[in-house]
């Protein structure tokens, strides 16, 4: 049985899924969140990769390139923000981030 | 055969350490489940052929990302046993939007939308194995010519990302005095001196002149 297509797009699925629900069951704890986001944008880059092997066209591979750049990017500012939130308030719980609810 | 059997093996690891990162009680356990689940990626994108992809995902991903959330999770002193309160409590929520999303992303796979000839002809075709261009070499071929505004706007992206977070995290000690050359160097006669007549039997205390500083505290 040889390996196509969907098989890699079904274990991208099933990571996108997996990315949503720790966003669900860690509602709390903001680094996890960030953890699940990360997961969400590898499954993007497995499917993004996946097409473009199987389609012959390089453009799949560049875009996830960008995407991984796009990835690195947001995790250091949101890190950053984290570090800085916690320096003021001491808490990262997403409850307690209300500061600017007008 | 063998490429199929890894196939099982990389995804299988890439989805069990998923599983383990959302639920990991401990959040330096979810992070090594996170480069556990990045390594298994890299061996997916392996056999799809793409090893620069594979190479960048370990060495951006593993040896950067993973380890930043790493040194912040140590360094914040955090309860994370009291943030996993209300875990039981909102997993059937979660279930449930997962299961319909998963139950939407298979369905959708299992239906036939591209017709074989109905696709554009390729932007930038794959060499194939027999041309002698490595992954790599094709890449660069095409990244540098036809894609060099969106590669230069990536390390745009890349130099406000580093720049935000310096500035985010960035602190100045009060207290501590630092050399300024520019005030230094800016410093004249009218503003460094000061002429004060003494009167014999009396003290003199000047008051410190604006802009005297060699040296001036910095601090926030």
């Amino acid at each position: 049985m040889s390996v196509g297509l969907g098989h890699f797009l079904t274990v991208a699925a099933v990571l996108f899924t997996l990315g949503i629900f720790g966003i669900f069951l860690n509602r709390k704890n903001v680094i996890v969140i960030l953890m699940s986001i990360e997961l969400m944008l590898l499954a993007v880059n497995i499917n993004l990769v996946a097409f473009s092997a199987f389609i012959g066209d390089l453009v799949g591979q560049l875009f996830a390139l960008f995407v991984l750049t796009v990835a690195a990017g947001e995790a250091a500012i949101g890190l950053a923000i984290v570090v800085v939130y916690f320096r003021n308030r001491g808490s990262i719980a997403v409850e307690d981030i209300n500061l600017m609810k007008g | 055969m063998l490429a199929a059997a890894f196939f099982y093996l990389f995804a299988a690891m890439t989805v069990g350490s998923g599983a383990m990162v959302i639920v990991a009680r401990n959040p330096v356990h979810a992070v090594l489940f996170l480069i556990l689940a990045f390594f298994n990626a890299a061996g997916l994108f392996v056999l799809l052929g793409a090893e620069f992809l594979a190479m960048i995902l370990v060495v951006v991903y593993v040896g950067a990302v993973a380890v930043l959330f790493l040194f912040v999770v140590m360094m914040l002193d955090v309860d994370f046993a009291a943030l996993r309160a209300g875990f039981i409590k909102n997993a059937p929520l979660g279930a449930v939007v997962g299961l319909v999303l998963l139950a939407e992303l298979i369905l959708v796979l299992g239906i036939k939308i591209v017709k074989p000839g109905a696709l554009a002809p390729a932007m930038a075709p794959i060499p194939t194995a027999g041309s002698g261009i490595s992954n790599t070499e094709a890449i660069g071929r095409v990244l540098y010519t036809k894609y060099v505004y969106y590669f230069e706007g990536a390390g745009l992206i890349l130099l406000v990302a580093m720049i935000g977070a310096i500035v985010l995290t960035l602190r100045h000690k009060v207290g501590v005095k630092r050399q300024s050359i520019g005030h230094q160097v800016a410093r004249h006669k009218a503003t460094a001196m000061q002429v004060v007549k003494v009167r014999s039997g009396e003290a003199a205390i000047p008051a410190p002149a604006a802009g005297d500083g060699a040296t001036e505290r910095i601090g926030r």
